[in-house]
């Protein structure tokens, strides 16, 4: 009983990473239908600005304020980031068909993936501890505080998206945009600035991903956007793409179900479960769980 | 006839070329090994290449885990060849031992073939039911998927990888296939299940509401695909003699699908162009080996954005030599 619990634990600091990723995928699907392949690498890049930005910081105690420093740093580069993207790439060729994206979007994947090995170099690092270690241990479960923090600020962090995209202007407008983009943009709304606003969002909450993961499995490479942006697309579609709640839940069940594979089956079915697991909901409910169906219009 | 005749005439130029090629005419004619082997890569990706394009190009569904379907091949005629290989070789005792090691390679490609087309069909029935990105991504996954399993199969060598496939796949026979597999998609697009194929790619609810059964002729065009992926996958493991998961994963399939963007997708010819064109500058960027895939991605997204339709768009070549367009070029629709 104390192992599966423990289990769950481990499968919520994961899954709570996904959630963050995942939310960027949904955004960006839920405004320009759009799988954004590249997403994945930005949270690389993410991990990558947090490594270095640490390592500036090096010689100072482990700190919970030098971690807030270095979370920011890596979520303002990544927004940039994600603006440039969509600038140079996504935006001459939105009205193309929905092929060519998709193929821009996988090529702009690679470019980060390689530009990043040509960059940060092919091995992996190891990003250093930046916020102070204890354990907790709450009925025979033993608790990090990589864990705590790593649950804590996503969940902070999902708390004031929600509240951007609920209650603010610019959330609305971006549902607008979500729901309708021509007829968003005949009332006046800029989808262009929306867009963008959509890109940088979700591209900061990527790098906080980046940041969390360093800080809990501290090894990091170019190519670790590949794996971790595929599942973190997986639990967008698995809790219905473009619903912000959707991409949490989704996020948490995918964390959760890997660790459980992990530990009662074998590590190297590890990548394959979520896999599995979007098979079956395409093939179930395509609309995932919070999701809902789509009429097609002719 | 006329094709049989074609049809020879291609057998008696490529037996040929791999004599001279491989040095049977006389050493100082032979060509040097590296070159050799990148030409005979390079007509692999062909019938990768080729095959991917029926089910991208010409059905317009977007698939990227055409790696699964040659890695299945691969393995299959492998473990056939390793494991039943002698007994065909004894069986066929009288022949001469370049004729035996054809039969046995072409037995074992043909499980491979048969076993990556049953794979296509358990994948395609399923998935080819969904659209745009999601049979993009659910492509993928099965992608994976058959990778992650085929690593875990021991008889196959799982993570050791799996070594002491004899080297019979040979030029001769490469090219031999490469020039099958063009024939073969020639000949569907040209037929009328190959304009159902077009009519899905151009308007999908449109060929439905004028009686295509839509979901069959995607499933064909899948199983067929495959099976050329699966003869690919298959040639290539008895020419580098060592197969290994890696070769087969996600990159793969992306790689296959940068040479059909290239060279347009819905071209035949385009297809051979972008195969070969991406094989020659993979090798001669050899020195800068960290910058050519920065420059394949840079390429990948300029071609979308200035040319969309890759290099020669929907035509073939022989079309722009003509002056004359083989179909009418339709702006292709939103998926």
């Amino acid at each position: 009983m104390t192992t599966l619990l423990q289990q769950i634990v481990n499968g919520l600091s994961l899954g709570s990473i996904y959630a963050l990723i995942a939310l960027g995928y949904t955004m960006v699907y839920g405004v320009l239908r759009l799988i954004n392949f590249a997403h994945g690498d930005v949270y690389m890049v993410g991990a990558y600005v947090g490594y270095y930005l640490s390592r500036k910081l090096a010689g100072r105690e482990p700190s919970f304020v030098s971690a807030f420093v270095v979370m920011l740093g890596a979520m303002a580069a990544c927004a940039v980031l994600g603006l440039v993207i969509e600038r140079l790439a996504y935006r001459p060729v939105r009205r193309a068909s929905r092929l060519t994206l998709l193929i821009t979007a996988i090529g702009v994947s690679l470019f980060l993936e390689n530009g990043g090995q040509l960059v940060f170099g092919p091995d992996p690092k190891f990003f250093p501890s930046l916020a102070p270690h204890f354990d907790f241990h709450v009925a025979g479960v033993r608790l990090t505080s990589e864990q705590i923090t790593v649950i804590g600020v996503s969940f902070l962090l999902m708390v004031l998206l929600r509240f951007f995209i609920m209650k603010t202007r610019t959330g609305k407008a971006m549902r607008a945009v979500s729901f309708n983009l021509d007829a968003a943009k005949l009332m006046g709304i800029s989808t262009d600035g929306i867009i963008a606003v959509t890109f940088a969002l979700g591209s900061a909450l990527a790098a906080a991903g980046g940041v969390l993961i360093g800080m809990q499995i501290p090894k990091i490479d170019p190519l670790m956007g590949i794996i971790y942006g595929l599942k973190a697309f997986v639990a967008a579609v698995l809790g219905g793409i473009g619903n912000v709640p959707g991409a949490v839940l989704g996020g948490l069940l995918i964390g959760i179900s890997e660790v459980m594979v992990v530990g009662y089956l074998s590590s190297t079915y590890r990548d394959a479960i979520a896999f599995g697991i979007l098979i079956l909901v395409l093939l179930l409910r395509p609309q995932g769980i919070l999701g809902r169906v789509q009429k097609e219009k002719v | 006839m006329k094709g049989f005749l074609l049809a020879v005439a291609v057998v008696a130029v490529l037996f040929a070329a791999n004599a001279l090629f491989t040095g049977a005419l006389g050493a100082g004619l032979a060509m040097s090994p590296y070159l050799l082997q990148v030409i005979c890569l390079a007509g692999i990706n062909i019938i990768l290449a080729v095959s991917l394009n029926l089910i991208n190009g010409f059905t317009g569904q977007f698939s990227i885990g055409h790696a699964g379907f040659m890695a299945i091949g691969a393995y299959t005629s492998a473990y056939m060849t390793v494991n039943f290989g002698d007994r065909v070789q004894s069986v066929l005792s009288f022949l001469p031992s370049a004729a035996r090691d054809g039969a046995v390679l072409l037995i074992s490609l043909a499980a491979g073939a048969l076993l990556a087309a049953i794979a296509g069909f358990f994948v395609g029935v399923p998935s080819l039911r969904l659209r745009g990105d999601y049979l993009a991504i659910v492509t993928l996954g099965f992608g994976e998927i058959i990778r992650v399993f085929i690593l875990n199969i021991d008889a196959v060598g799982g993570a050791r990888g799996f070594s002491g496939i004899p080297k019979i796949a040979s030029f001769f026979w490469i090219y031999l296939f490469a020039a099958l597999s063009i024939v073969v998609v020639y000949r569907i697009v040209h037929s009328s299940f190959g304009r159902t194929l077009i009519a899905i790619r151009e308007d999908e609810i449109a060929a439905e509401a004028m009686g295509v059964d839509t979901t069959r002729s995607k499933v064909i065009s899948f199983v067929v695909s495959s099976a050329m992926a699966g003869t690919g996958g298959g040639l290539f493991g008895h020419y580098l003699m060592y197969l290994h998961t890696n070769s087969f994963t996600f990159l793969k399939s992306i790689e296959i699908i940068i040479m059909i963007v290239i060279g347009g997708l819905g071209s035949i010819t385009g297809s051979v162009v972008g195969a070969v064109l991406y094989i020659s500058l993979t090798e001669g960027l050899r020195e800068f080996a960290q910058y050519r895939m920065v420059l394949f991605s840079l390429m990948l997204v300029i071609i979308m954005i200035v040319r969309p339709q890759g290099i020669l768009g929907h035509r073939e070549v022989a079309s722009f030599l003509t002056r004359r367009r083989r179909l009418p070029t339709v702006p292709s629709a939103p998926l």
